[in-house]
């Protein structure tokens, strides 16, 4: 049943993140590049203030799998970094916490895009 | 030939008036759903993965997570099914970390034909890039912030 | 030359049509009108940009042979597309020893190569010219939109580019058939639209202005014309084009329609809303069009190829987008 719930929660909460997107979209026409830097800072920012942390605890994956959290994750190392090593720290810290995820795109686009054709539309 | 000031307004008054418009609710639930399965998704790999790895921490799984996402994304692109995905979901599949792999893997795909260096490596940015741009400047602020207060 | 409308007193034949269209068209309404209908969009090239210059290749070879013509028989090729630089036209050119003409009005391209190769005819300098436009849905979703696999919404008001080409070879010495007998001369025309997706906003006042004038200028009312044929305004902009039209005291319910409404059944093929692109116009006219004109089912058409002439950069620098239209009066004498 606990299980249930926490899917349920984190359905409910990714998908109302997608839905503030959609409206973003359908009311400015925004495309998609900004819509990722739009939420990416929103999630640097929630991090900042410290609101992402109850907000994960809360929803789970709903806030993480949203590009949220790999602004938080930024934020997080950023200042995890600046408390141990200070300036350099605070320089360097962000993208070590996003590393995986920096990575991953990198070396995953270069393999995929290696194998695989564009293909037009039926 | 450009007509003057009142003109314009006119027109375009009129073509806001009569060009078809988005349908606001119908995109709304598309975005809803999409999004939120994807995030289901991520808490299932991330469920399993708890589950497999006794040992890791929670970074390390988080990190993983988002690997596995980011590979499923890749290879949904390559084979053409997550612009399918996307002309349904909107941004459903736009704001999750998948939309943002999706805009690094695409334009790569596209480019291929101009060469790796040049045209692969080259424009694999051409779309993320601002992403990555603001995010690690954005990380660097509120770390600099952060030895202030 | 009156206003913006050159009369061809000695009217010009439209001798022979030839059109490519790729698998979408080829389901399509018109389908039994294409002389060859592609089975997949990248003709065994290596990119869609090397089909899109092998497809306006083939249309020409198609006209050369179907007139039973050689290169040294034809005075002149205009031909125009949507790639940059116009590479799909000048690189097929290279396949050929015809002196060449390489034109770019965006979509509206074909109805500036008509009215061009007309006047050269009509003036003696030339026995017999190729016009010919082509598109592609894959090179112009990347040229002025986004990656193919790119995962977005397209807009309610996107249009679909017609992957296809059509040409035509205009003759002096044919006698009967299908004349050029006016063409009108569109004017840039910016009325402030910037989004990129509403191509039939974009288009309409253009349309609207270079209609005034040929009606202005021949003295000749829509109801001459047994069907007035826009390029690309698609759906929503034709609907919109009737009514504002009605404001300059013209009336084109009975015998209005549009290329890209044509090409498409929209309904099954989700296209938006309808076709465009350089190659709508020429692919519509040279199968459907052509076609109702020999046979004697329409014995007058106006022809209007609409072209919106942005570029990726001049949207990215907020500019607004303007556009064009030129209108060409057909006729079986």
């Amino acid at each position: 049943m606990e299980i249930f719930l926490t899917y349920l929660t984190v359905f409910a909460v990714g998908g109302f993140i997608c839905l503030i997107g959609q409206i973003l979209i359908n009311l400015t026409k925004l495309t998609s590049a900004r819509i990722l830097v739009i939420f990416l800072l929103a999630g640097v920012f929630l991090e900042a203030i410290g609101v992402f942390g109850y907000l994960k605890d809360f929803a789970h994956a709903g806030v993480t799998i949203p590009i949220l959290g790999f602004g938080s994750n930024l934020a997080k190392g950023a200042i995890e970094g600046a408390r141990i090593s200070g300036l350099f720290g605070a320089l360097t810290g962000g993208v070590k916490a996003a590393a995986a995820g920096l990575a991953g795109a990198i070396f995953i686009g270069f393999v995929v895009a290696l194998i695989s054709k564009a293909r037009s539309k039926p | 030939m450009k007509p003057d000031k009142e003109e314009t307004k006119v027109y375009l008054e009129k073509v806001r008036e009569n060009m078809p418009k988005t349908r606001h609710i119908s995109t709304m639930i598309r975005a809803f759903i999409t999004g939120g399965i994807i995030c289901c998704i991520g808490q299932g790999i991330t469920d399993l993965l708890k589950f497999l790895l006794k040992n890791a921490d929670e970074t390390e799984i988080g990190g993983l997570t988002t690997i596995i996402m980011i590979a499923l994304t890749g290879i949904l692109t390559g084979f053409g099914i997550y612009d399918r995905i996307g002309n349904f979901g909107g941004a459903g599949s736009i704001v999750p970390i998948t939309g943002f792999a999706n805009s690094v893997v695409s334009p790569a795909i596209e480019h291929r034909r101009e060469g790796i260096v040049l045209g692969l490596c080259a424009n694999m940015f051409s779309i993320a890039g601002p992403v990555i741009v603001f995010g690690i400047s954005a990380s660097v602020i509120v770390g600099v912030i952060y030895l202030f207060i | 030359m009156k206003g913006q409308t050159i009369f061809f007193d000695k009217p010009v034949s439209v001798s022979q049509v030839a059109t490519i269209a790729g698998p979408k068209e080829g389901e399509g309404p018109l389908k039994d009108y294409f002389d060859y209908i592609l089975k997949d969009d990248i003709l065994k090239q290596k990119s869609y940009e090397h089909a899109e210059i092998e497809m306006q290749r083939r249309v020409i070879k198609q006209l050369l042979n179907k007139s039973c013509l050689n290169d040294g028989e034809i005075d002149l090729v205009f031909a125009g597309d949507l790639l940059d630089e116009i590479i799909g036209c000048n690189f097929a050119l290279r396949e050929f020893d015809i002196p060449f003409f390489g034109l770019y009005n965006a979509c509206a391209t074909f109805g500036e190569a008509l009215i061009l190769g007309a006047s050269m005819l009509q003036n003696e300098l030339a026995e017999r010219v190729i016009c010919s436009t082509t598109s592609h849905f894959a090179t112009a979703e990347r040229q002025y939109r986004f990656p193919l696999e790119l995962g977005n919404q397209r807009s309610p008001l996107a249009q679909w580019t017609v992957t296809g080409a059509g040409g035509c070879i205009l003759d002096k010495k044919e006698e009967r058939g299908v004349k050029i007998t006016a063409g009108t001369i569109g004017k840039v025309v910016d009325y402030g639209v910037n989004d990129a997706n509403d191509m039939g906003a974009v288009m309409l006042p253009a349309t609207l202005e270079t209609l005034d004038a040929h009606f202005r200028d021949t003295g000749r009312k829509p109801d001459y014309y047994d069907m007035i044929v826009t390029g690309d305004l698609g759906h929503a902009g034709g609907r919109l084009l009737l009514s504002m039209i009605k404001e300059k005291g013209y009336d084109l319910d009975e015998n209005y329609t549009d290329c890209g409404i044509l090409v498409y059944n929209r309904e099954a093929q989700g296209v938006g809303q309808g076709g465009s692109g350089a190659g709508c116009s020429s692919l519509v006219f040279c199968s459907y069009l052509y076609k109702l004109m020999q046979r004697g089912l329409k014995r007058k058409i106006l022809l209007i190829p609409t072209g919106a002439l942005l570029s990726k950069t001049s949207s990215l620098q907020g500019e607004t987008i303007p556009a064009i239209a030129h209108a060409v009066s057909l006729e079986v004498l």
